[in-house]
Formats: structure tokens, C-alpha cells, sequence
């Protein structure tokens, strides 16, 4: 192809770039800017002086309530969920049963699950169980529709390990759980650490389930929690930018570390549906 | 070793936690709203069995309908936006420098709450103060649409965010497939004289046509489950022009207590989304999967 071909394919390609960056860019903009500067100046100016308070101001808020909410939830929730999938993944693919590709079948019609559909019964067994506003629902509300797609990323995974470790383990007098648990489970690390991101990017994110099942302030994430504070803060676009930024903040930093494994993991669950 | 490896404890004590969950929190629930569908319920009171009355009234309630057409109509959206995906993961393949940093940059979006993405879009269709009105103003336009409050345009307001929010997931998936196709066959059909659109036209597309055909169901069947974006940014509105299946269902339950009808709707959204899967799957399956 030639020189001008080429520029032009750069320019569309630059330009569906600025599509996808503008926005955000934009939004870490006027979260540095106060009211008056937002309501008086043109959009896309940039901020007289960075306004460093909205981000003070949200902060001392219930911000950092939701905030580290979110934190416990996502956290217990993938370790939950990586070792009951890496477990079931363990018996489905290496062990040998008659019933283990029906029990993988379950599994992976999890996927295709709209969960609106299940939001009502889910209401009702936790309210009936006295679980609602209480974390624990969510957590394992995250775990069983987790385990669907985390043993899809691992099954591939699971399958190429070679059969003479599991003879060789088993020769030497190994039991089944010393073998999942300390030659098995250390060799499948980085198909677990692609999983340990989906998962962080799904709980993070996640809001209908919490958006139903919990009500008081102290136990909202940040995704239902933002919901109310910029009701509060209507026309205060720098503390509702500032509120965006630091709830966006924690899975940019993420992909900035570990944009590869992020790359491997979506691509893995595409295969879903 | 055998023995050891078919150990029916052991099966039982490393895959029953992970099935009693999905069991109870999935499979159970899934069964119980076709129950609740045949329930009168406010969800609090007893429940007073009603037979297929909820049904009935669902596929006469025009809001339903209304509400599917607009699921179906992103549905088509989304689908045809597949196209541009492809396009663009097209030219990344095809050698050219940056494309790595591109890609990632693309699927940025991908990975925000689709309630801070809703927000921020709020931001920028503000009639006042977005971007988007300023940019207009900028090229001459004066009397831009009121983006989010009018019925006509609302429905293709919402879907920006959306093309925006998986633009890097399908080119992600396409760039994956495409950097799968042995050179050899590219090169081959330069010697032959063929043209780099051609080349992507009748070469590479076709090769990656499984791919194409999984996002295809991706995408059509993720539309059906829309639900946060619309559900914060219009709720729905104005007068229910960007009401979905999953908004609609949502407001029967939590907002009006009306939680019967609110299972029958959301049992019909079970069973529209399995046969819309079910049938594009059938339609886009071919006996003829490509081989390279």
C-alpha cells in the first residue's frame, strides 16, 4: 500500500482511538473543575487550577464506605470463586467419572442465564432466609454466576496438563488432595490469575444484584452507591466526575499492570453465549 | 491409579460446592419464576394462584411488546455494528505498526461499570453543558436533539454508549481470529494478483466466519439482557420509549410490587432469550466450518 493510504487508515484508526478515550479524558477534566468553572467556561477547556478538593470533598463522603465495600466483596468473592471452580474444573477434566460431562453441561448453561430472569425467586429465598441487606447474599450471588464463565477459562487449561504428573504423584502414595492442592493448583497460576481479573472486573462492576438485595448505605458498592450521591450532588459535576474517577480508578490501574492477562481472559469469555 | 483417580468422595467433596451454589442460586430461581408467573404476589403477602393469567395478560400488555421491539431493535443494532468491528479489526491485522497499543486502547471502555459509563454519558448528551452539544455548536449546528428526552432519538442515544462500551471487545475478538490465519495463505493470494480489499473480503472474513458467527450471537442475545445503561441513564423513559424486556420486568417487581406479573415477564425473557440463541445459532451454523 502507499504513503497516503496509509496515513488515511492511521487518521480512522486515531479517530475511533479519540471516540474511545475522549469521553474519559473529558470526565478526569471537569472532575477538576468547581461549578462555577464547569457551568462558565467552554467544555472542553481545560481546568483554570486542578481542583484536588472534589476529589477531598467525595472522599469524606460515603464514598469510601461503598468504596472498600466493593473492595471486600470482589475480593472474597474471587477467592470463592477460583477455588470451587478450580476444584469442580479438577474432578470434571482429570478425574474419571461416568456423570462428568452431564455436571460440565450445568455449568456451562450457566452462561446463557439472563439473570433478570432469577432476580425475583433470589429476592424472595434471601428475604425469606433473612438475607437481605446483608453481604453475604451478594457474595455468593457473585460466586454461583461467576463459576460458569471462571471454569470456562480454566477448563482449556486443565485439559493440556500432562497426564504423567497426576501417575507419578499418585505412585509416590499421593492423596487426591495433596495432588489438587500442591502440585495441580500451583501449575494452573496463570490461567488462575487471568480468572482472579475477570472476576475483579465483573464484581467490581456488578449493580443489579446489589441494587436489589442491599439497602442501608453501609453496605452498598460503589457502582449502587454512586447512584445516590450524584442524586445528591445534581449540579456539582466536579464532585460527580470526582466520584466516577476514583470508581473507575482501581480497574484502569489494573489494566495498566495487567492489560495482557485482561486481553486473555475477555477473549476467553467471548466464547461464551 | 485408577482407583484413586475415580474416588466418588472425592468427586463429590471437590464438585458439590460449586454445583449445590449453582443449583440454588441459578437453576432453582430459574424454575421458580415460571411458578411466581402463575401467582398473584405483591411479594410481601401470600401468594394466590391465578393460573396462566399473567401470561395471557403479557402478551396482550403493549408495553411488553413495546418493550421487546426495543430490545430487538438494539438486538439489530448491535449486530449490524459487527461490521464496523470487523472493518477496523481488519486493517489492525493486517501488519500494521501500533496495532497492539490501538487495540488496547479500544477496549478500554469495555471495562467500566456500565453505571459509571451511563453517568458519564449523561454528561456528555447535557443539552447545556456536554461535550457533545459543544462539538455540534462548534460545526454550526444550532438546534441539536434533547438526546436522552426525546422518544424519537433516545433509543439511538442509548446505543452509542453501547457501540462505545464493546467496540474494543469484538475487535479484540475479530484480531484474535485474524492473527490465526497462516501467512502463507495470504501471500499466496498476492502472488496472485489480489487486491487488499479483496484479500479481506474473500480471504480472511471467510476463514474467521465461526468467530464471526459467536459474536454474532453475542451480540444479539447480550441486547436482550440489556438492563444498567438504560436503567440509570433514561430508566426507561421518556413515556417508556427506551423501556427493554430487563428495565420493564425490573419495575413490574421492585417499583410497583407487582412481583407475579413481574416473573411471568421475566420468564418470557428466559425463554425468548434461549430460543433467539437456540435459532441464530441454527441459522448461523454451517456443515461447512472452514479449515486452514
Amino acid at each position: 500500500m502507499n504513503k497516503l493510504g496509509y496515513s488515511i487508515l492511521y487518521v480512522c484508526l486515531g479517530l475511533v482511538a479519540v471516540f474511545q478515550i475522549f469521553p474519559l479524558i473529558w470526565l478526569v477534566i471537569f472532575s477538576l473543575k468547581d461549578s462555577r468553572e464547569i457551568f462558565a467556561s467552554p467544555p472542553l477547556s481545560l481546568p483554570e487550577e486542578l481542583k484536588w478538593e472534589n476529589y477531598v470533598k467525595v472522599w469524606q463522603g460515603d464514598i469510601a464506605v461503598y468504596f472498600f465495600n466493593s473492595v471486600w466483596y470482589t475480593l472474597v468473592a474471587i477467592i470463592l470463586t477460583v477455588i470451587l471452580a478450580s476444584m469442580a474444573t479438577f474432578a470434571i477434566t482429570r478425574m474419571k467419572w461416568k456423570l462428568s460431562s452431564f455436571v460440565l453441561g450445568l455449568f456451562m448453561v450457566g452462561l446463557m442465564i439472563p439473570i433478570h430472569s432469577s432476580l425475583i425467586p433470589l429476592f424472595k429465598m434471601f428475604l425469606t432466609v433473612d438475607l437481605i441487606d446483608n453481604p453475604l447474599s451478594i457474595i455468593i450471588t457473585y460466586t454461583a454466576y461467576n463459576l460458569p464463565i471462571t471454569m470456562m477459562i480454566l477448563l482449556g487449561f486443565y485439559y493440556t496438563l500432562p497426564k504423567e504428573i497426576e501417575e507419578a504423584a499418585i505412585i509416590d502414595g499421593c492423596s487426591i488432595n495433596r495432588l489438587f492442592f500442591r502440585i495441580i493448583l500451583p501449575m494452573t497460576v496463570p490461567v488462575m490469575s487471568t480468572t482472579v481479573i475477570i472476576n475483579m472486573i465483573y464484581n467490581w462492576n456488578e449493580f443489579v444484584f446489589v441494587n436489589t438485595f442491599i439497602s442501608s448505605d453501609k453496605y452498598k458498592t460503589l457502582t449502587v452507591g454512586i447512584q445516590n450521591f450524584i442524586g445528591q450532588y445534581m449540579t456539582d459535576w466536579g464532585a460527580i466526575g470526582a466520584t466516577l474517577v476514583i470508581s473507575i480508578l482501581p480497574i484502569l490501574i489494573a489494566f495498566l499492570f495487567f492489560s495482557n492477562k485482561i486481553v486473555e481472559g475477555i477473549s476467553a469469555s467471548a466464547v461464551k453465549g | 491409579m485408577n482407583k484413586v483417580m475415580s474416588n466418588k468422595l472425592m468427586i463429590a467433596l471437590y464438585t458439590l460446592p460449586a454445583l449445590i451454589l449453582i443449583g440454588i442460586l441459578i437453576y432453582i430461581p430459574l424454575g421458580l419464576t415460571g411458578y411466581y408467573g402463575l401467582m398473584k404476589w405483591d411479594g410481601i403477602g401470600a401468594m394466590e394462584f391465578i393460573g396462566l393469567e399473567n401470561y395471557i395478560t403479557a402478551l396482550q400488555d403493549t408495553k411488553f411488546w413495546e418493550s421487546a421491539y426495543h430490545s430487538f431493535l438494539l438486538a439489530i443494532f448491535s449486530a449490524l455494528s459487527l461490521i464496523i468491528y470487523l472493518i477496523i479489526s481488519l486493517i489492525l491485522a493486517s501488519k500494521i505498526k501500533g496495532a497492539d497499543l490501538l487495540r488496547k486502547i479500544y477496549l478500554i471502555p469495555m471495562l467500566l461499570s456500565s453505571v459509571a459509563i451511563a453517568q458519564l454519558w449523561i454528561k456528555v448528551y447535557n443539552p447545556a453543558n456536554g461535550i457533545l452539544n459543544s462539538i455540534l455548536g462548534f460545526f454550526g449546528v444550532d438546534n441539536p436533539p434533547v438526546w436522552l428526552g426525546d422518544p424519537k432519538v433516545v433509543l439511538f442515544a442509548i446505543f452509542v454508549p453501547i457501540l462505545w462500551q464493546y467496540a474494543g471487545f469484538y475487535i479484540l475478538i475479530y484480531y484474535a481470529a485474524l492473527k490465526n490465519i497462516p501467512d502463507s495463505l495470504v501471500e499466496a493470494a498476492k502472488i496472485d494478483g489480489a487486491s487488499a480489499f479483496q484479500i479481506a473480503y474473500k480471504i480472511k472474513a471467510p476463514l474467521i466466519m465461526g468467530v464471526i458467527k459467536v459474536t454474532i450471537v453475542l451480540a444479539i442475545v447480550g441486547s436482550l439482557k440489556y438492563f444498567d445503561l438504560i436503567y440509570v441513564m433514561t430508566g426507561g423513559g421518556p413515556s417508556g420509549a427506551s423501556e427493554v424486556m430487563a428495565s420493564y420486568m425490573y419495575k413490574l417487581a421492585f417499583a410497583t410490587y407487582d412481583f407475579g406479573y413481574g416473573s411471568a415477564i421475566g420468564f418470557l425473557l428466559l425463554i425468548i432469550t434461549l430460543i433467539v440463541t437456540v435459532f441464530i445459532r441454527k441459522l448461523t451454523a454451517s456443515d461447512e466450518e472452514v479449515q486452514y
